[in-house]
Parts: C-alpha cells; sequence; structure tokens
C-alpha cells in the first residue's frame, strides 16, 4: 500500500496580480518502507511539494491521500492531527526550542497527542533519543550538543510518534559532510528497520544514499528513477579518517551490512 | 490536551525567561499592592466613622426641627423649630418601644468659676440623656431624677471645661456660674473624644432641661429629642411611633408635611461615611489604574514574545499543535504571570498596609474579600490582555513561522 499518492498537484501563489505557478501537476506515489530523495534546485517547486507533502499547504488541485487518508478534504485541526499522528519532520535549522533540554523536545509530539492513547512520553522519549545514540544526553539543552548531535534530537522527536513517514528537508544542510554522512547512515539504519523516510536535498551525495530519486524543476517531476547503486553511509564512514565526536555509538555500527541484500529498485 | 500539560508548558516557557517575567509581574504586582492598600486605607477610615457613630449612643432615634418654606425655597433644617419640651414628655409617657427618651435644649454661654471662664455649649436634659448617650460621671455623681424635677441648679461638667476650669481637679462641689445664675458642679463627665468631623463632644457643660427652660433665658426652644429603644429591631418601627406621636402633639392634619425630622444611627453614619466612601473609591481608582497599565505591560510583552517565539509556534504547529493550543498556551502564560503577580502584590498590599498603618497611626483595615478580587481582577487582566497576543500566535501559517528568522 502506497504511504503517499497524489495525483495531478497543482499550486499557485498569488502575488497581486500576478499569479505565479509553483507546481504544474505533479504525480508521485511511495510505497510503505521506500527511501526516496526529492531533488531540486532552488525555485524548482521541491518545497513547495515538500509543503503539501507535510501537511502543511493545501494544493491548489490535484488529490493527495496520505496513508489511506484523503487530506483535501481535512480542516485545520484535522491536518495539525495528521502531522502530530503519521508525520515526522526533520528540517534543516533543526528547529529544537531553546533552552529546553533534548528530552524535553522529543516529548513535545506526545504533548500534542489527541489520539488518547495511554503512554508514559518521558520513558517513549528517552527511549527515541536512545535509538538515536544519544541516550545519555537527555537533559542536555540545544546549546550544549553539537550540530549532528541537534539533528539527531530533531529525528528522535520526528520518532516519537512513530509516524507513518518521516520529511526530511535539508537534513545535512547545517552539518559538515563527515556529519552528513553519520546522519545519511541513521537514516538508513531507520529505513532499514522499516521506516518510509523522503529526504529533500539538492545534493547529489545525499541523493546517493536513497533507494530512489525524484527531480523537480519548474514545478514538475523531471525525473523518477530508483538508484542504481547504493551507497552505504556506514561504510563511507569507515573509510573517513576522525573518529565521531558523538559520544554514543557509532551510527550503523549495530547494522550487519555482509547480510545485506543489493539495493532494491522502486516499485 | 490535557489541562495539566498545558500549564506544565506555559511554567516550563515562562521560567525560560525569568527577568523578563519578573519585569511583567512587576506592574501587576504593583497594582494590585496599591489597591490593596488603598481599600485598606478606606476601609479604615471608614470604620473608624462609623465607631464613632456608634459612641454617639446604642440604638438612637433622633429628632430634630423640620425646614421651613418661603415661597418655595427652603430656609435649611431648625429655621421653623416647633418641637418642644412636651413632644419630649409625650414621647415618654405614650411610647411604647423606647427604652429612655431625653430632650436637647441647647445653647452657648459662658461659664465662669474656678480659674476663669470658658465659652462652650449647655445643654438641657433629662437624666436618661446620659443613658441614651452611654455617658457615665468621671468624678462625682450624675444628677438626678429629684434634681430634674425640682429644677435644680446643678451642672454636670465636660472633661475640656472641667479641665480648663479646674486644672486642679477639685470641680466637684465647686460653684459655676452661667449666664449670671449660680450653679452646683454635682460631676464631671467621663472624656468621649472628638466626632468624626473633629467637634471635640467633651467641650460641653450638662445641666437638667428644667432648670435650664426656667432659670436659663433664651432656652426655649428643644433642638432635638434623643430616644433610644430596647433592641436594634426596634428601630424602624419607634421612628414611626416618635413620627405619629409628634405629629398628633402638634396637631397635623393629614394633609400636613411633617414639620420635624426622625433619623436613626445609621442614617447618619451614612451620611457622615459617605464621603469617607467616595474618597476611598477614588483611592482605589486610581490605584486600578496602575492595575491596567500593568495589564498593558503583560500584553506588551505577550505581544513582543510572540513575535520573538514565531519560530517556536511553527514548530509547535508542524508536530501537531492546533491553533487551540497555541492559544491556550499563550494565554495560560499570562495568567500565571498575572495570577502569580497578584498573589505577590497581594502579600506586599497587606504588608504594606500595615507598615502605613503602623508608621502614619492611620488606622488601616484589609477586608478579606480583597484576596479573592486581587487574584480574580489579575487573573481577568491575564485573560483580557493575553488574548489578543495569543490569538495572533494562534493564527499564524506554520510555514511562514518556520521560516521566520
Amino acid at each position: 500500500m502506497s504511504v503517499i499518492r497524489i495525483d495531478n498537484v497543482t499550486k499557485v501563489y498569488r502575488s497581486g496580480q500576478n499569479e505565479v505557478p509553483a507546481l504544474r501537476g505533479v504525480d508521485l506515489s511511495v510505497a510503505a518502507g521506500e527511501m526516496l530523495a526529492i531533488m531540486g534546485a532552488s525555485g524548482s517547486g521541491k518545497s513547495t511539494l515538500m509543503n503539501i507533502l507535510g501537511c502543511l499547504d493545501m494544493p491548489t488541485s490535484g488529490q493527495y491521500h496520505l496513508d489511506g487518508v484523503h487530506v483535501n478534504q481535512l480542516g485545520r485541526n484535522q491536518l495539525a492531527d495528521l502531522r502530530n499522528q503519521k508525520l515526522g519532520f526533520i528540517f534543516q535549522g533543526f528547529n529544537l526550542l531553546a533552552r529546553t533540554s533534548a528530552l524535553e523536545n522529543v516529548e513535545l509530539p506526545l504533548l500534542y497527542d489527541r489520539s488518547g492513547r495511554q503512554h508514559d512520553s518521558r520513558a517513549l522519549a528517552a527511549q527515541a533519543l536512545e535509538r538515536v545514540g544519544l541516550g545519555n544526553r537527555l537533559d542536555h539543552v540545544p546549546s550544549e550538543l553539537s550540530g549532528g548531535q541537534q539533528q539527531r534530537v530533531a529525528i528522535a522527536r520526528a520518532l516519537v510518534m512513530q509516524p507513518t513517514l518521516l520529511l526530511a528537508d535539508e537534513p545535512t544542510g547545517n552539518l559538515d559532510s563527515r556529519t552528513s554522512v553519520e546522519i545519511m547512515a541513521l537514516f538508513q539504519e531507520l529505513n532499514d528497520q522499516g521506516i518510509t523516510i523522503l529526504v529533500v536535498t539538492h545534493e547529489s551525495d545525499i541523493a546517493a544514499y536513497c533507494r530512489r530519486t525524484v527531480e523537480v524543476r519548474d514545478g514538475l517531476i523531471l525525473r523518477d528513477e530508483p538508484v542504481v547503486q547504493l551507497r552505504r553511509a556506514a561504510r563511507d564512514l569507515r573509510t573517513l579518517a576522525a573518529p565521531p565526536p558523538v559520544g554514543g555509538p557509532a551510527p550503523g555500527a549495530a547494522i550487519g551490512e555482509a547480510t545485506r541484500s543489493p539495493p532494491a529498485g522502486s516499485p | 490536551m490535557k489541562r495539566s500539560t498545558l500549564v506544565r508548558i506555559a511554567v516550563q516557557s515562562i521560567l525560560k525567561n525569568k527577568m523578563r517575567t519578573l519585569l511583567t509581574m512587576l506592574g501587576i504586582v504593583i497594582g494590585v499592592a496599591a489597591v490593596i492598600v488603598m481599600v485598606a486605607v478606606g476601609q479604615g477610615a471608614q470604620s473608624r466613622i462609623e465607631e464613632q457613630i456608634n459612641n454617639l449612643g446604642t440604638n438612637l432615634v433622633i429628632v430634630t426641627p423640620g425646614s421651613s418654606q418661603a415661597g418655595g425655597v427652603s430656609q435649611g433644617a431648625g429655621t421653623f423649630n416647633r418641637l418642644t419640651v412636651e413632644d419630649a414628655e409625650k414621647l415618654e409617657r405614650e411610647g411604647t418601644l423606647f427604652a429612655a427618651v431625653s430632650p436637647v435644649i441647647v445653647s452657648r454661654a459662658q461659664v465662669i468659676g474656678g480659674q476663669g471662664n470658658w465659652r462652650t455649649m449647655i445643654n438641657g436634659v433629662s437624666t436618661e440623656y446620659f443613658c441614651i448617650r452611654d455617658w457615665q460621671a468621671a468624678d462625682g455623681a450624675l444628677f438626678s431624677e429629684a434634681d430634674v424635677r425640682g429644677m435644680r441648679k446643678v451642672v454636670m461638667l465636660g472633661h475640656t471645661v472641667a479641665t480648663s476650669l479646674f486644672p486642679d481637679g477639685d470641680a466637684v462641689g465647686q460653684q459655676v456660674q452661667i449666664r449670671s445664675v449660680p450653679f452646683k458642679v454635682a460631676g464631671v463627665l467621663s472624656a468621649k473624644g472628638q466626632t468624626a468631623s473633629g467637634a471635640d463632644q467633651d467641650d460641653v457643660v450638662v445641666v437638667p432641661y428644667t432648670t435650664a427652660r426656667s432659670r436659663l433665658s433664651g432656652f426655649a426652644r428643644v433642638q432635638q429629642i434623643l430616644a433610644s429603644t430596647y433592641s436594634p429591631g426596634d428601630i424602624a418601627a419607634a421612628q414611626e411611633e416618635v413620627r405619629s406621636l409628634i405629629r398628633e402633639s402638634h396637631r397635623l392634619g393629614d394633609d400636613d408635611d411633617d414639620d420635624f425630622t426622625v433619623r436613626n444611627q445609621s442614617d447618619l453614619a451614612e451620611a457622615a461615611s459617605g464621603t469617607t466612601r467616595v474618597m476611598s473609591w477614588l483611592l482605589a481608582a486610581i490605584a486600578s489604574i496602575s492595575l491596567l497599565v500593568g495589564g498593558i505591560g503583560i500584553m506588551n510583552i505577550m505581544l513582543v514574545s510572540v513575535t520573538e517565539r514565531t519560530r517556536e509556534i511553527g514548530i509547535r504547529m508542524a508536530i501537531g499543535a492546533r491553533g487551540s493550543d497555541v492559544l491556550t498556551q499563550f494565554l495560560v502564560e499570562s495568567v500565571v504571570i498575572s495570577v502569580l503577580g497578584g498573589l505577590i502584590g497581594l502579600a506586599l498590599g497587606f504588608g504594606g498596609a500595615a507598615l502605613l498603618g503602623h508608621i502614619t497611626g492611620w488606622s488601616t483595615e484589609t477586608p478579606p474579600q480583597a484576596v479573592l478580587i486581587a487574584v480574580g481582577f489579575s487573573a481577568a487582566v491575564g485573560v483580557f490582555f493575553g488574548f489578543y497576543p495569543a490569538r495572533q500566535a494562534a493564527a499564524l501559517d506554520p510555514i511562514q513561522a518556520l521560516r521566520y528568522e
């Protein structure tokens, strides 16, 4: 079953008299368990696509189904609930709450949970941080963490609700190359565990760690193809000289790479 | 979202900006403290006046002459005095609700004796006057029923008069002259102090009304008839009874207006405390302005805070906060700030009122309702001035909020 299905989606921005089309009829389908990169230069429409996929914005026309939910018909509050339940956001600028501990940051989505589920939000948040290798940084505030660590906190926050889809918008844009590879290794590890991940990026290096690449230009999908030769970030890390500066275990260390099957194509 | 979670989120973000929170609170703290101190001063003044009115006597009914009208122009109370000693005697004979009745015949005269002379008020009264006004002899004895019946020339000196004529305290048994008539001092009255308006209640001499009427010239009319009832519950009925008896005595027809006025103690208290009440309202009103200014301070800070935290609002919305969640968060923040400020202001106000009373010697009285009022008002200020900024926050577009630098 597809996690994302959009049919002929358009988005037109109005500025005064002018109508500026940002998307001009996009079709896209993403199956569960995929790891997909959306590429494009600035102004290509990829951010607009990302906002629509993230239920932050509504298409001007066309249909959007997210995990079987017809998004077009939802109101503001229902969109908020959908983002809370089904989506995990990861941003370029990390977007953590300042002066708020890692634990409290990760706990945040649980506070807005209206599904009525009973949960121990502290324990769940601690688990999520454990999962991204920050089990020993629970009480640190963002200013005490490195960029890579901050992004891991953001990933933990995105994971804590067990969403159907992780949406990462330029997740490595503010990180140095080594940390970028570390973050991509973490994404690959999570993907191996079955989580669907969509990465928006303009760097082909980063896209190379995904299993499928979609290129957007001028509001249209230019190219949509599987990555022929998937790069494993964990392997790349080993070839990079410097030891990881992170206190936690090296990302990807737990993955049995020898047993991995060759990259699967897109459906 | 759970209520406890909301409060937790709000308290978290308040604690993250301690300095700003304190400064914002300061406005409310000062406002609430000012209101409480002012109310305490006003209440203190009012209850002091009430105490002084009560000092006049217990369950008092007062009859004073009515006013006359000349061609539609009211001449003021006492211009047409038809109250007589007979009215008082009729009340005493026929009234059923009275514990005591006394006419009061008033004049001013020079009192000569002892160390010199003293101009003062001469009151001609019956023995029941002392009972009505709850007045005892500090020295000597009150004049008796026999003195009144026999029109004897005996006099009770007020404390002020006694000390100025007989500074050695040997007034009892001495002679004084009032309008050239010699009187024997029967006793000295206990000190009563000042009235609410500052008049000295002890600057007076008291003689039997019979004596005043027959021996002293110019004592024809009765300025006042004082009566007291057995219980406070009888006052209204007693006022009616006085009215009908005096109307009868004055032979007034059904169409005639009263030519006298009947009042009770609470009427007097009302009149006297009216001014103070206006004054204390005024003080409280001025103080509430500072509460208002404090509220505007909160609104100002909350607006700044919304702008400053635009990105935070975007993040919260992206991870699933509804507009209403954001609205409530900011609203709870401003209410928590203002209620906390209100509580601090309350403590400060109580302390301030006590300190002011201690320094100035004014009686201050902090009404217990002030607690509710202060907390209620500051919460209302928080909601009122917090709502607009909170709505601004809730209406933000998540995409733009996330992009905000």
